[in-house]
């Protein structure tokens, strides 16, 4: 498998990078040289087992559905770069 | 001179005690926690500013934490681990403190709550002395990809600390702190530590809540200690281990977490690993001889073959990028951590530009292969495949750990890199945890241990893994090798 510089510029704007021009190749060869070398998993038969998804035999802890006080707004808006007295402020999103 | 007022030179070996025999001379008054915290920042003092081990020193609020714990053991109230000074590696989030991740993202971002195995070590009065150097998100081996930049080993400070708890393995190297607090995704407790000449453990996945550790790959992720002494070691496990109803994959049922017997002694290393071209001669010796002196205390030695050598690092790769992409999408300047100052046409073009300007380059690329291994189109060919073979190796190493107790390695195929040595190619970066991944990708506890030092004196590592919840008995061989 191997990405091509259209493949480098979508994976990028899905990953909300941007990769300054003269970035663009050199990340080009370091993903085609790592893929590549991914390739040592297709030498692995699979064909019979399951994909592991779970890595502890614990399963769903349930809680008792109580009101806990958590994080307060003031406290949460004290982390956010661009605030007001309520929101956490972002470019324009709405025409 | 800041503890001359001690009657005899008992501070030059605070750091060389194991907690248990520091703590019998505080509790008889022949020692004070204020004593201790000095010695440690006098130690910070002379060596910080060359080897970057510290990030951020509470110098202050220890000594402040000190006197008051000090308090704490004349009236008879203090906490289990009254004393023990503990620094904390930049991944781990501690209420009111910085935490940066070693990432220019999170540069001025304060947590507003501590990880549940800070908080504990804190309940029992351990003292937190400052926040260490690791790479980015702890995606690195060489501690090379900290934005603030790299912690250098105090062995030879042409050498790198290894990674990525750099910072955390040298400020126990040299002496800045009794015990550090580490993260392992695919053995960056175990190879700084291999690298450093310390010892760490990497717990079995499911042990420790991961609750307050700023995540890289969440079903790899674990927190462990990082230590010159096993005891040590065993004892700040102890104490961080267990559910803390923030972390649903901590299991907590005594089924699973019984000590299994020890049978006939039996240890195997994988063929394929200690013949492994890689591996350096010097380490490939000290190897054997631990094995021969295995031998020489009643264990069976047996050579085993794994079948997947080749798949354990493309495998770690293809599941890490794959969660890191996911995990990292939450770093978007909007709710924390740096925003950028460029003006944006709309919101996605905010996202991009501070993404683009705070991720370091293998933050990127990692983001990059993620992304592309989870993309519709390559989903089953890379990430499901990855999966696959993960419960193959999973079970596999298992099996051998059924009919064998331990299963033993060298940490590393090499001592510590020269600094930028392998900073250029990042497959090359990439091959350095060989020997470590496998417990990360099967779940598995597993220790380094010191093992001598190669011809240019640099410290080499032993590593043991041990079945599920296994950490004393693991623990217990691996004070027999010490």
């Amino acid at each position: 498998m191997k990405v091509n510089k259209e493949d480098v510029i979508k994976i990028a704007h899905l990953a909300r990078l941007e990769l300054k021009e003269e970035k663009i190749q050199d990340m080009q060869d370091s993903i085609n040289k790592v893929l590549d070398w991914m390739e040592a998993l297709n030498a692995v038969d699979t064909s019979s087992v399951e994909p592991l998804v779970h890595m502890t035999p614990a399963i769903n802890h349930f809680r008792d559905d109580q009101a806990k006080a958590m994080l307060d707004r003031q406290h949460a808006l004290n982390l956010g770069p661009d605030t007001n007295e309520s929101y956490f402020k972002v470019p324009q999103v709405i025409e | 001179m800041l503890l001359c007022f001690i009657e005899y030179p008992i501070w030059m070996n605070i750091s060389q005690l194991k907690y248990s025999d520091l703590r019998k001379l505080l509790d008889q008054g022949q020692l004070t926690c204020v004593d201790i915290v000095k010695y440690y920042l006098s130690q910070i003092e002379a060596h910080n500013a060359t080897l970057h081990a510290f990030l951020e020193v509470y110098d202050t609020e220890a000594l402040d934490k000190a006197a008051l714990v000090d308090q704490k053991i004349k009236s008879g109230t203090a906490g289990e681990l009254a004393g023990l000074v503990i620094g904390i590696k930049d991944l781990l989030c501690y209420e009111d403190h910085h935490s940066y991740a070693g990432s220019k993202i999170l540069q001025s971002f304060k947590s507003t709550f501590s990880a549940t195995a800070i908080q504990r070590l804190i309940d029992q009065d351990a003292i937190v002395i400052g926040r260490q150097n690791c790479d980015e998100f702890g995606m690195g081996s060489t501690n090379e990809n900290s934005a603030f930049g790299p912690a250098l080993n105090f062995k030879n400070t042409a050498h790198v600390a290894g990674g990525s708890s750099g910072g955390s393995a040298v400020a126990v190297q040299a002496n800045m702190c009794h015990v550090s607090l580490g993260t392992d995704t695919g053995g960056s407790i175990r190879m700084p530590a291999a690298f450093c000449g310390v010892s760490g453990l990497k717990p079995t996945y499911g042990r420790v809540s991961r609750w307050g550790l700023i995540a890289y790959a969440s079903s790899f992720d674990s927190i462990g200690p990082m230590a010159r002494h096993l005891e040590d070691l065993a004892l700040v496990l102890s104490h961080i281990s267990g559910a803390d109803g923030q972390d649903s994959t901590v299991v907590s049922s005594n089924e699973f977490l019984a000590k299994k017997p020890i049978q006939g002694k039996r240890i195997a290393y994988i063929k394929e690993m200690a013949e492994h071209p890689s591996l350096q001669a010097d380490i490939k010796k000290a190897f054997f001889e631990k094995l021969e002196l295995l031998k020489s205390k009643g264990y069976q030695v047996n050579a085993v073959d794994f079948p997947y050598v080749d798949a354990l690092l493309p495998t770690y790769y293809v599941l890490t990028t794959a969660e890191a992409s996911s995990n990292l999408s939450r770093f978007d300047g909007v709710k924390f951590g740096h925003r950028t100052k460029v003006a944006s046409k709309d919101l996605v073009d905010m996202y991009k530009k501070t993404r683009d300007e705070a991720f370091g380059e293998e933050v990127k690329r990692r983001i990059m292969l993620g992304t592309f291994v989870l993309s519709a189109d390559y989903y089953d060919a890379y990430y499901t495949k990855a999966q696959k073979v993960r419960r193959l190796i999973k079970d596999f190493t298992q099996g051998l750990l059924q009919d064998h107790d331990f299963l033993v390695s060298p940490t590393t195929s090499s001592t510590a890199y020269r600094l930028g040595e392998k900073t250029m190619d990042p497959l090359q970066m990439y091959l350095g945890d060989l020997f470590t991944v496998q417990a990360n990708v099967a779940g598995l506890p597993a220790i380094s241990i010191p093992m001598g030092e190669d011809s240019q004196s640099l410290p080499m590592g032993f590593q043991i893994m041990a079945d599920v919840f296994q950490e004393e008995a693991m623990l217990e061989l691996a004070t027999e090798l010490v």
